[in-house]
């Protein structure tokens, strides 16, 4: 495992906040990446004279000719498909993420280190499912409360004693990372269920290579292409054993779910059918899909559902999305279904507070990638610190994702804290608080030209018997000068990310 | 059309789930339904300009489309009847519904059909959703149904260009061939209507200009005319869109064609359901092939059609029900064939019109 951090291989950031290279011409003249860590300008100093190359080459572009491209790129995305669906009483209506074509860089150490924390996590996370799916020790020993794990609404009791194949809860993993002013990687948040985006991470670079070839030529980037056989590997090893050739399919809602176009990318990139509830049914606790040659045996399914609408049998009696019988095939051990069933308790915001400890207990190891210093508002010392200081805290429910019902105490309003602090009060258990990071800031074109615009990073990681990291990742991007919240749902939008191949 | 299993694909092909087979037969039927749909409008409309007074009526009349057309509109004028057909998404049957209809399709399909497909889909279908009133008046009309029609073409190529051609490409034909098929019958009932009186004798020269119009919205004015010479007799020109072996809309090509493709799935795939389909596509062409178009006219030109219609129908419901049952089959069992229905017989106009 790498042991790097930021204060060993990279420069200081400059306290002015300017680099010391800001050209007097052109579009990085006006540029300022303010207190915040700057991925572009600060990586290095020297500059590695690739990004500096880079940085050159954009600087020397006209802002209308960035801004035809950038209007290019998104008309391209858009007509392709590469879009999410909304819905209006009527129509279903195409939007695609913004795209910001200015790429994020990550140099080789820098990646290597992010690397090696994202196994480290997943693996520390796995074992963690396994142990609390069987002997619990972790909580025998102390080490997280009982009542967090066993009391969580995603712990699922149906899980108990299933040897999953290969030990492997978690084959997808996102890790939502960020980067302090000293340009720290601290995890933000663990995603372990179905963690979306990496169609966009791939699309990203295609885009990239078709708008900027002039600005992205010559430079040796680490390749994200390999990622849907990489994913079909995984599944395949993870398939129930004495299967030779086993069925992979893509288990997804359907047309009319807003990830839909991911679920064709990966489907397709992985070579397998793309499947909806209503194309499986289960026979003598095995799982076939309905085919013009009648029903074909499945082995192995990455599905893009969550655990409530698998199985109306086992689960949500009301969902039409799932198929009957499943969980009992899965427990007999005819299918594997990936991610695990009942993953949802890794990657909750209150049990994230004791990643630190998790991987010290199954590991013996130094966490490589620090969490966000963490208050559990279900502890009194946490609710205590946390009332004292709502204004300085960002305060998370614990069961919400897509940046909904926060609140970011340095930007609210006297009434929004008063009122948030009743909620707080009424069921401290429901959130937990950190502090305002100041999110690292990436070049982005704006109105007026390239402003600085807070990004976070989502690694990818997929895990068969091995884990492997897809080099980069998806960074996604606060559109709104200030803003830190770079959910695709609150106006973010996301940016090409380049590893450098050395 | 040659042999479907690729040689070089790894051992056993991959199964082709039901819900792609039934999307990708879907897909094709629409868009086949558009292109005619604006073949119609467009030959509609150039009949209406040069005096023809009840041709929107008429259009209406042939999809049996009058109950639901009356509950929006008060009369047969030609900017009611173009809006319901072009923009109307209420309406089933208008080219905003279908182009709907075969976008969803195309959604579901993604997985499997090229990126060029779908970005070519997604931008005709996304210009067809947002027409506006303003886009259909008369004097545009004529341009809408072109770029239409050329926009059904450039799938049709792009399909032909970039689909893999296993299962997948064999149900798509299967639409195709299905539609065409019925489209031509409906084209030739419409002018039935309007083209064939009954006082006018069969073999008559009526109206030269409406049959070549006729011809025209069928894309088969100029091959009729290198190969039929002067003849423009109504039954010759009937005859040609039924029987012609060569041109590809017509009734008989589109039979044969469906034909080599049900034979491919049993064939290529060991699709053994298709066996009873493939009968009654035969009894469908040994009846076409039995009768000369007069034959055909005597006995009933509208009911001959009507029944074509109800037979490809037919087809359609065995396909769906061999291929995507509503209630999967694990050991698939071979139902017993239906009856065929009895060939109309050109004798008797009354016992042709009591099977439709």
């Amino acid at each position: 495992m790498g042991n790097y951090t930021h204060e060993q291989a990279g420069p200081s950031p400059t306290a002015s906040g300017q680099s010391a290279t800001t050209p007097s011409e052109g579009l990085f003249s006006t540029y300022q990446n303010g207190h915040f860590f700057c991925e572009l300008t600060n990586t290095g100093t020297p500059l590695d004279p690739r990004i500096d190359l880079l940085r050159q080459r954009l600087n020397a572009l006209p802002l209308d000719d960035l801004r035809a491209r950038a209007a290019q790129a998104e008309q391209e995305l858009y007509n392709l498909g590469i879009t999410f669906t909304v819905y209006s009483d009527k129509d279903a209506i195409d939007r695609i993420l913004p795209f910001d074509l200015v790429p994020r860089i990550l140099t080789q150490p820098e990646w290597r280190h992010v690397e090696a924390g994202v196994k480290q996590r997943v693996k520390a996370l796995n074992m963690f499912l396994w142990d609390i799916y069987h002997d619990q020790n972790v909580l025998k020993d102390g080490i997280i409360p009982r009542e967090l794990v066993v009391g969580n609404s995603n712990f699922c009791h149906a899980m108990m004693g299933l040897d999953v194949p290969g030990g492997t809860y978690i084959h997808i993993d996102g890790t939502d990372l960020v980067r302090d002013e000293t340009g720290r990687f601290l995890v933000l948040e663990d995603n372990g269920r179905t963690p979306s985006g990496v169609s966009y991470v791939i699309e990203n670079r295609h885009t990239t290579l078709r708008v900027m070839p002039d600005i992205a030529s010559g430079i040796d980037l680490m390749p994200v292409d390999e990622y849907g056989m990489r994913l079909q590997n995984a599944l395949s090893e993870v398939a129930p054993e004495g299967v030779d050739n086993p069925q992979v399919v893509l288990l997804s809602p359907g047309i009319y779910n807003s990830a839909y176009f991911e679920h064709v990318f990966l489907a397709r990139e992985m070579g397998v059918p793309l499947v909806e509830g209503r194309d499986l049914v289960t026979e003598n606790d095995r799982v076939y899909m309905r085919t013009t040659a009648g029903l074909r045996p499945v082995h192995s399914i990455y599905r893009r559902l969550n655990d409530d609408f698998l199985d109306p049998e086992a689960f949500d009696p009301s969902s039409m999305l799932g198929v009957p019988g499943l969980v009992q095939a899965y427990r007999k051990g005819n299918v594997t279904i990936a991610n695990a069933i009942g993953t949802g308790v890794a990657d909750d915001k209150a049990v994230y507070a004791y990643m630190p400890r998790i991987i010290q207990y199954y590991l013996s190891e130094e966490p490589i990638l620090s969490n966000v210093e963490t208050h559990i508002c279900a502890e009194p010392e946490g609710l205590a610190y946390t009332l004292a200081n709502l204004d300085k805290l960002v305060v998370k429910p614990v069961g919400e994702s897509g940046g909904y019902g926060l609140l970011i105490g340095p930007h609210a309003t006297k009434e929004e804290l008063s009122d948030f602090s009743r909620k707080l009060k009424d069921d401290p258990a429901n959130y937990i608080s950190q502090p305002v990071v100041q999110l690292s800031v990436c070049p982005t074109l704006c109105e007026t030209g390239l402003e600085n615009r807070h990004v976070d990073l989502r690694p990818f990681a997929v895990t068969g018997r091995d884990t492997w990291v897809l080099p980069g990742g998806l960074s996604r991007v606060a559109l709104k000068r200030g803003s830190l919240v770079v959910n695709s749902s609150q106006g973010g939008g996301s940016k090409d990310t380049w590893v450098l191949a050395s | 059309m040659t042999i479907t299993v690729d040689p070089i694909a790894t051992f056993p092909p991959q199964p082709l789930l039901s819900r792609y087979a039934e999307c990708s037969m879907w897909l094709a039927r629409y868009m086949e339904r558009i292109e005619n749909l604006a073949r119609i409008i467009d030959i509609t409309e150039t009949f209406v300009r040069s005096g023809a007074t009840d041709g929107w009526k008429a259009i209406i009349q042939i999809n049996a489309d009058e109950e639901r057309f009356f509950k929006a509109h008060r009369k047969y004028s030609a900017e009611q009847v173009i809006s319901f057909y072009v923009i109307e998404r209420d309406n089933p049957t208008s080219i905003a519904a279908l182009a709907h209809a075969a976008r969803e399709n195309a959604r579901s399909l993604r997985p499997i059909i090229s990126v060029e497909m779908w970005a070519q889909l997604n931008v005709f279908t996304n210009f067809i959703r947002d027409l506006k009133i303003n886009d259909i008046r008369p004097g545009e009309i004529s341009t809408l149904c072109t770029k239409i029609k050329e926009e059904c073409q450039t799938h049709t190529g792009i399909t032909e260009g970039t689909l893999y051609r296993d299962q997948v490409s064999v149900f798509y034909n299967i639409g195709r061939f299905l539609e065409r098929a019925d489209q031509i019958t409906r084209l030739i009932d419409i002018k039935y209507h309007t083209l064939l009186p009954s006082e006018a004798g069969v073999g008559s020269e009526v109206d030269i200009s409406q049959w070549s119009a006729l011809l025209r919205s069928a894309a088969g004015y100029h091959a009729y005319r290198r190969v039929m010479a002067g003849d423009i007799r109504p039954s010759s020109i009937i005859g040609f869109l039924l029987k012609s072996a060569a041109f590809p809309r017509s009734l008989t090509t589109n039979l044969r064609l469906l034909h080599n493709s049900l034979t491919q799935l049993r064939r290529d795939y060991r699709l053994l359901a298709s066996s009873n389909i493939l009968e009654r596509v035969e009894h469908l062409s040994a009846v076409l092939e039995s009768q000369t178009a007069t034959q055909i006219i005597v006995s009933g030109l509208h009911e001959f059609c009507d029944w074509i219609q109800s037979e490809l129908q037919q087809v359609q419901n065995e396909i769906a029900q061999a291929f995507w049952p509503t209630e999967p089959v694990v050991a698939k069992t071979l139902s017993p064939m239906p009856p065929l229905e009895p060939f109309p017989a050109f004798s008797s106009q009354t016992q042709t019109q009591s099977q439709t």
